[in-house]
């Protein structure tokens, strides 16, 4: 049978895989990293010209479906991973038909939330990879995505100023509905809290746990984390129509907690005399939409937040609060941005991304001033943070495992 | 454990005129293993949804034991979703794998590990509940998966096509396992599949489901033997059931020259054709000219029997399908493995008259 690939950029290093082999064969020298832990699914990661690619074994029709979810995830500009292909028809040298394979794109400088309870960690790190999942969750029930099966193995995390982004790995479970109703809202917040308490509680048998946290009490925070977000986007409020105010107050807020309102409903009662205002839209990623827009520069939501400020604090520093905001920030990146970009020596690229070292100094700065009782220059932190802090941390852009612990399913 | 009922449960999607489910009815008995079964877009998934809280019900009301639960979460409703992933935490014990979902719940130590003991018994996992699951071969790591749900103590099992990603010979496995256990374990079960074999095969009961409409609730015999529509008649059974539109004539039906006797009150008022069906064993098969002239196009040997797959001369005549798969289709019969014809030869069948079914042909409904 003729091998079928489904791809949507042509590949050809994608021909040069040993796709007669079982997945569980492929040779280590092809491989990106060694198998860890136990999977539903027998998953390798693999290199193929200068990218490195996730490849899992499952039967085609659901590799099809998951293909086509991931990138309708894509177009709705939810965060995932990126689906690369699907290669079905595989066959054994002997004839034996082989499962078909779906292969993704590894996210640049993700984490596994293995990974990051293996490094010595800072405190409360359990609590931010919660919360970002959490933003996660609320984002795709907004866009009508009926996860399934979510849990910290089917997430990515990325650093984000200090806090974590949380991607979507896995959407073999998932269904795009035109809205989702409460229960099956519901029914994903329970399966996380279930399976986020168990992950943790293996962390802890395993000895990984490193901070003294209760899994349960953990497992909890995803469900007050994710109501309080949901009830902030769409709840309803009323006021009076003299405190006509409170709109904008209310898209502030929402502003504040990284999410656009592209569409407002307001009620009036029959007098005229209240008020009802409910989010209809929400988008996230407020503040990276509106760096992009000034500079260019694409990147998470809190590190967007933080070059915002440093941009802001710029302009005040230069007096140009008059001048045209896209022109200040032109030269912000001219004069600033670029220039701490370009001081990174190219052996120290891979530890983390630009956009991350640039709180990092920020913070950096801050302590360094705070010890010796005066100002430093973004500069002077700078040389002083790649001497002593940057080189000691581990190399984060391409940390991949297969992280999902789920068993194997073969017959005995 | 309890009794479930849907009573003219009915879901419509948003933007939908047609309902996905429409006003079902279903009595399901304390401790019954009932399978919905359809095909692809029949409403199944979303019926055992509307019963688990996941779909909304727009019309009617769903009930659990004496409990009206159609309007409550799906928490508070006491059912638990089987095979909802498999995940097995390495470093945690096979007890701890088992009960860790209680532990969440806030159930107390003593009350875990009793839950556990019990299950693992049920399951034969007993000696293994301090080892790592990395000790324990594929099957048993299923059980523990299964474990997990049973310790819950639900009123209702609910699974959804559980077996559709495992590879075949694992699924003949589970489905064995999951039908005796379920029996060892008494508790009332709902369970989706498309496949008409697993339905047969793990199945009290059986609810055939087409557009969102009930076809026939009734046991695997019972829909084998008596198909309540030419639908169910052609879904059920493999290979499926030979259906022939036929003349009606004095005293019964015509099957090519042979009269098939059928009470005159069966076939009244259903028009001068009615559809026959024979299902590939009730097939007399002869070379005597009695019957309908086949030609035959494909041997297929088995052993102890073989089936013949012909096309009937008079080209006038056409096997229905059923369904989606509405082409012509061959006639199928199955034949003593020791007296097989050949490819190629001309033989005669009707139907054996203790094993006939008639068909209403522009209703579908059974007329025998």
């Amino acid at each position: 049978m003729a091998l079928e690939i489904t791809s949507s950029r042509a590949d050809p290093a994608l021909l040069d895989l040993p796709w007669r082999t079982p997945l569980e064969e492929w040779p280590e020298d092809i491989l990106a990293a060694l198998p860890r832990g136990i999977s539903r699914h027998v998953v390798r990661f693999v290199r193929l010209d200068d990218k490195i690619v996730a490849v899992k074994e499952i039967k085609a029709d659901i590799a099809a479906r998951e293909y086509a979810m991931l990138r309708n995830l894509r177009r709705l500009e939810m965060p995932s991973v990126e689906p690369y292909a699907v290669v079905a028809g595989r066959e054994a040298a002997d004839g034996t038909p082989l499962d078909a394979c779906l292969i993704t794109r590894h996210l640049q400088f993700s984490l596994p939330y293995r990974a990051l309870y293996s490094q010595n960690l800072r405190k409360g790190t359990a609590v931010r990879l919660i919360d970002a999942l959490a933003v996660l969750l609320v984002r795709l029930h907004l866009a009508g995505f009926w996860w399934g099966d979510v849990s910290l193995s089917n997430t990515l995390f990325r650093r984000d100023a200090g806090a974590f982004a949380a991607y979507l790995v896995d959407a073999e479970t998932g269904e795009l509905r035109e809205r989702l109703s409460d229960g099956q809202r519901e029914h994903d917040l329970d399966i996380a809290r279930v399976n986020i308490a168990g992950e943790l509680m293996d962390l802890e048998a395993g000895g990984l746990l490193q901070e003294d946290r209760d899994p349960i009490v953990v497992s909890e925070r995803i469900v007050e984390r994710y109501r309080d977000l949901w009830d902030a986007l769409t709840g309803s409020e009323s006021i009076n129509a003299g405190e006509r105010w409170r709109v904008d107050e209310r898209i502030r807020a929402l502003n504040k907690l990284g999410f656009d309102v592209d569409e407002l409903a307001m009620t009036t009662d029959i007098g005229g005399t209240t008020i009802t205002i409910q989010p209809k839209v929400v988008d996230s990623g407020h503040h990276s939409r509106r760096l992009l827009r000034l500079t260019g520069i694409d990147v998470r939501e809190n590190q967007a937040r933080r070059l915002l400020n440093d941009l802001l604090a710029y302009t005040a520093a230069h007096d140009r609060q008059a001048d045209d905001e896209e022109i200040v920030a032109h030269d912000w990146v001219d004069q600033v941005y670029l220039p701490f970009v370009r001081a990174i020596p190219a052996d120290l690229r891979a530890k983390l991304e630009p956009a991350e070292v640039f709180h990092e100094v920020l913070e950096h700065r801050w302590y360094m001033a705070e010890r010796a009782q005066h100002d430093f220059s973004i500069t002077d932190a700078l040389a002083d943070y790649l001497a002593s802090v940057l080189p000691t941390k581990p190399d984060e852009r391409s940390v991949v495992g297969v992280d999902t612990v789920e068993m194997p399913v073969v017959a005995d | 454990m309890a009794t479930v009922k849907f009573d003219n449960a009915t879901r419509i999607y948003p933007g939908n005129d047609k309902p996905s489910v429409d006003k079902l009815n279903i009595d399901i008995q304390d401790g019954e293993f009932l399978v919905l079964v359809g095909p692809s877009g029949c409403g199944k998934s979303t019926s055992l949804r509307m019963l688990a809280g996941l779909e909304e019900v727009n019309g009617g009301k769903i009930w659990i034991g004496d409990r009206d639960v159609t309007d409550l979460s799906p928490k508070d409703r006491d059912v638990a979703m089987v095979f909802q992933n498999y995940a097995l935490y390495p470093h945690m014990s096979v007890a701890d794998n088992m009960g860790f979902a209680l532990k969440i719940a806030g159930t107390d130590k003593g009350e875990i590990r009793k839950r556990v003991e019990e299950a693992a018994k049920i399951l034969d996992l007993t000696q293994y509940l301090d080892r790592k699951p990395k000790a324990l071969s594929g099957g048993q790591r299923q059980r523990v998966a299964m474990g997990r749900a049973i310790v819950r103590s639900p009123q209702v099992f609910l699974m959804d096509e559980p077996l559709s990603n495992l590879d075949a010979k694992l699924r003949v496995q589970t489905r064995t396992q999951i039908a005796s256990l379920q029996r060892r374990l008494g508790v009332t079960t709902v369970y989706v599949t498309h496949d008409q074999v697993e339905a047969m095969t793990m199945g009290d009961r059986i609810a055939l489901l087409k557009d969102g409409l009930l076809q026939q609730c009734a046991t695997p015999r019972e829909m084998y033997d008596r198909p309540a529509n030419l639908f169910v008649a052609g879904f059920i059974g493999s290979p499926a059931m030979n259906l022939v539109s036929v003349p009606v004539t004095e005293g019964g039906v015509k099957f090519g020259n042979h009269t098939l006797q059928v009470a005159r009150g069966d076939v009244a008022g259903a028009g001068s054709e009615v559809i026959v069906g024979v299902r590939p064993e009730d097939v007399e098969v002869t070379t005597n000219p009695d019957g309908l002239e086949l030609v035959i196009d494909v041997v297929e040997e088995l052993g102890a029997d073989a089936y013949i797959y012909g096309t009937p001369t008079d080209s006038k005549i056409a096997i229905e399908g059923s369904g989606d798969d509405a082409l012509a289709k061959p006639f199928i019969a199955r034949v003593d493995g020791r007296r097989v014809p050949t490819k190629g030869d001309k033989v005669y069948v009707y139907p054996k008259a203790e094993h006939l079914h008639v068909f209403n042909k522009s209703t579908g409904e059974r007329l025998s």
